[in-house]
């Protein structure tokens, strides 16, 4: 039997149990998705937007969604790996909310954060009129999957016509168990002239193989803004689907920060489609060594005039490890006055390691300034030995440049807990990349 | 301090240096000139230990130990400097971040503790007055968005900072306004004392206007064709390398 008529099969037996099994339209849309999943399966090499990853290894192993039970003792230790100080905190265990660790008091009037499980329960309303609706667009494997099997997920509102306390709110997925299967489904609702800073740190038990397939959905309304921090740094065995989808209304500011420093295979996709005047503005920093393969699916519809979109791309790979940067910005016929600017540069510190990157412009209006830049290169030589001759051994002398050149994303967080948090994971991880030969 | 015997360099297979003779005792400074191509960068690049430069023949002896064998870092530990030419510029490293990393890598060599941020502060404030540069720079990425007075200000900071014996001043002097220069060379007088010795590679008189030099070299086509006293500079500003060319030229043929 194919992993996936395995699934299927699966769904007959959990699939009431899945939240929201009250709810005639949402049982209506797992069926229809797992009915999609069922013909067309995982996405495939096949397929333009997935050619150069290759997920059959997914299909070879059997992840297996959890049945409800209680976090083992070592979750309290991985998770203070992870939590940042001053912060509202929801974690997910599993993928499913696990409320005695979550840090929600205090909240203001009219902000929502909960689990998605506990939002169909006491707003299906409002997650109705959301759920579905930024991912719509999307059509691949992961995202049918992820509707037909989500467990739980994070479900945020935050209200707008009022001055939020500025704190940020941090989401932690945490995989305590091998061989599971995480399917979290999240719903970011930012409401016009609300601003909301939020942080996302996917995580696992070392050394252990699972698979995360999350989804999560966003929607920033008319001048509003979102900052969304997402570190990935899944086990070195896991296999990460991580998608986000954003709508922004007219001038919402959507700011996109992505680390991903951990997992076997992965695939992170960020999309949004601005409304008139909208900003948004995509980072990313992927780090891979070993075996580690990291595919990089970005999407900039400019749907409106005016909108304003800067990305930057970097990534640093070693050994035999494989990256990807696909990104696409899509200038639609009406969005004159686009401006438009994205860039990717790659740093291969080793004959063995290989970076595919494609940018794409499609521009469908005239009047628009679009530009695009691609580099791949090695370390200076030049500034290797000029760091020697201030009395800094070689090696060290490449570690601090790569740093450097890493560092450089992380600088550019505006949140102090989580730059420092970066700094000391990217620090833990150049000592340890040496460790990593026995993947050779 | 510095015994350069018979120096023969090859880079990509062209013989550079053809023979290079050179002794720097402490607390002198030496000037070496001579026109574009005749080999005074190759020197300094030698002896700060660069790679692609083939050594087939000669020695190069410092502080009684065949510096021909140390790596770069190691010649720098041992208190060589060079200055370069074009500094590098490093974006994401911090320039007292580089002068933290560097210093506490020398006074390790030096069996010396580590210093503390407070007197590793005083330390840098003390030294960046001597060559006028802003504060703020100490905060920026090594070089990034520096004027070129500034880049070359820099590199003089970081030789006061590290205390080394031989310093190495690769055509420091190009390309800086009269001010600049003028900058570089107080730093560089206030940094001659007894113990320390100074090469100093340029391809024009200028510098040597503000900094006295104890013995100048012409270098042509990679041999020391001419030595002599700072007058010798002077010589050369008013009459150009053409005579020592030719002198040399014609010792060839005979």
């Amino acid at each position: 039997m194919s992993a996936v008529s395995q699934y299927v099969e699966e769904y007959r037996t959990i699939g009431a149990a899945l939240p929201g099994g009250h709810l005639p339209w949402l049982r209506e849309l797992r069926e229809r998705a797992l009915t999609q999943f069922s013909a067309g399966g995982f996405p495939s090499p096949r397929e333009e937007e997935w050619k150069y990853t290759n997920i059959s290894t997914i299909e070879k192993k059997r992840f297996r969604p959890l049945p409800i039970s209680e976090p083992s003792a070592a979750v309290e230790s991985w998770l203070k790996n992870y939590e940042l100080e001053d912060v509202w905190r929801l974690v997910l265990v599993d993928g499913r909310v696990a409320a005695d660790r979550c840090r929600l008091d205090g909240m203001p009037d009219g902000m929502i954060v909960c689990g998605l499980a506990e939002a169909l329960t006491k707003y299906p309303n409002l997650v109705q009129s959301h759920l579905g609706l930024a991912a719509g667009r999307e059509n691949h494997g992961f995202i049918h999957f992820n509707t037909a099997f989500f467990s739980d997920g994070a479900f945020v509102r935050a209200p707008g016509g009022q001055a939020l306390p500025k704190k940020p709110l941090q989401i932690i997925y945490l995989n305590s168990r091998p061989e599971s299967l995480a399917t979290v489904r999240n719903l970011i609702i930012v409401e016009p002239n609300a601003a909301l800073e939020l942080v996302e740190t996917y995580a696992g038990a070392d050394e252990q193989s699972y698979l995360s397939a999350a989804v999560t959905e966003v929607s920033i309304g008319e001048n509003a803004a979102l900052d969304l921090y997402k570190l990935q740094s899944e086990s070195t065995k896991a296999f990460h689907f991580g998608g986000t989808y954003v709508q922004q209304a007219r001038s919402a500011r959507f700011r996109h920060y992505n680390f991903s420093f951990g997992g076997l295979l992965v695939r992170n996709e960020v999309h949004t489609e601005l409304g008139h005047a909208a900003e948004c503005l995509l980072y990313g920093l992927f780090l891979a060594f070993g075996r580690q393969h990291v595919d990089n699916h970005t999407l900039i519809h400019h749907a409106q005039p005016f909108g304003i979109s800067r990305e930057i791309y970097k990534g640093i790979l070693d050994q035999r490890a494989r990256g990807v940067f696909q990104g696409r910005i899509v200038v639609h016929q009406d969005a004159q006055k686009t401006d438009a600017e994205m860039s990717n540069r790659n740093l291969l510190l080793s004959e063995n390691a290989e970076i595919d990157t494609k940018p794409q412009l499609e521009i469908y209006a005239d009047d628009v300034k679009c530009g695009h830049g691609v580099t791949v290169g090695q370390l200076d030589e030049n500034s290797v030995f000029f760091l020697q001759t201030r009395g800094i051994e070689e090696q060290a002398a490449r570690t601090m440049l790569t740093f450097a050149f890493a560092n450089e994303m992380v600088d550019r967080i505006r949140l102090d807990g989580l730059r420092g948090s970066v700094q000391a994971q990217l620090l833990a991880l150049f000592s340890k990349a040496n460790l990593h030969q026995e993947w050779l | 301090m510095l015994t350069i015997e018979n120096l023969h360099v090859r880079v990509d297979g062209k013989a550079i240096l053809q023979g290079i003779n050179l002794e720097v005792k402490a607390g002198e400074v030496h000037a070496i000139m001579g026109p574009n191509g005749s080999g005074k960068s190759t020197l300094s690049h030698v002896l700060a230990g660069r790679e692609g430069y083939e050594v087939t023949s000669g020695s190069v002896t410092y502080a009684g130990k065949n510096l021909l064998d140390m790596p770069p870092e190691q010649r720098a530990r041992e208190g060589v400097f060079l200055a370069f030419q074009y500094p590098v510029e490093i974006p994401g490293v911090s320039n007292i971040y580089l002068l933290k990393a560097a210093l506490n890598a020398m006074r390790r060599h030096r069996g010396q503790s580590e210093l503390d941020a407070l007197d590793f502060l005083q330390l840098i404030k003390e030294k960046i007055k001597l060559v006028e540069m802003d504060e703020q720079l100490l905060y920026r990425s090594v070089n990034q968005g520096f004027s070129g007075g500034e880049k070359k200000r820099n590199e003089i900071l970081q030789m006061a900072v590290l205390e080394p014996r031989l310093c190495i001043l690769d055509e420091t002097d190009s390309g800086l306004d009269i001010d600049a220069l003028k900058v570089v060379a107080d730093g560089v007088n206030s940094l001659r004392t007894n113990d320390r010795a100074f090469i100093l590679v340029t391809h024009y008189q200028r510098l040597l206007n503000y900094v006295r030099p104890d013995y100048v070299h012409v270098l042509v086509h990679g041999k020391i064709a001419k030595s002599g006293d700072a007058d010798l500079a002077l010589e050369l500003e008013e009459k150009g390398y053409g005579w020592i060319e030719r002198q040399t030229a014609a010792e060839d043929a005979a």
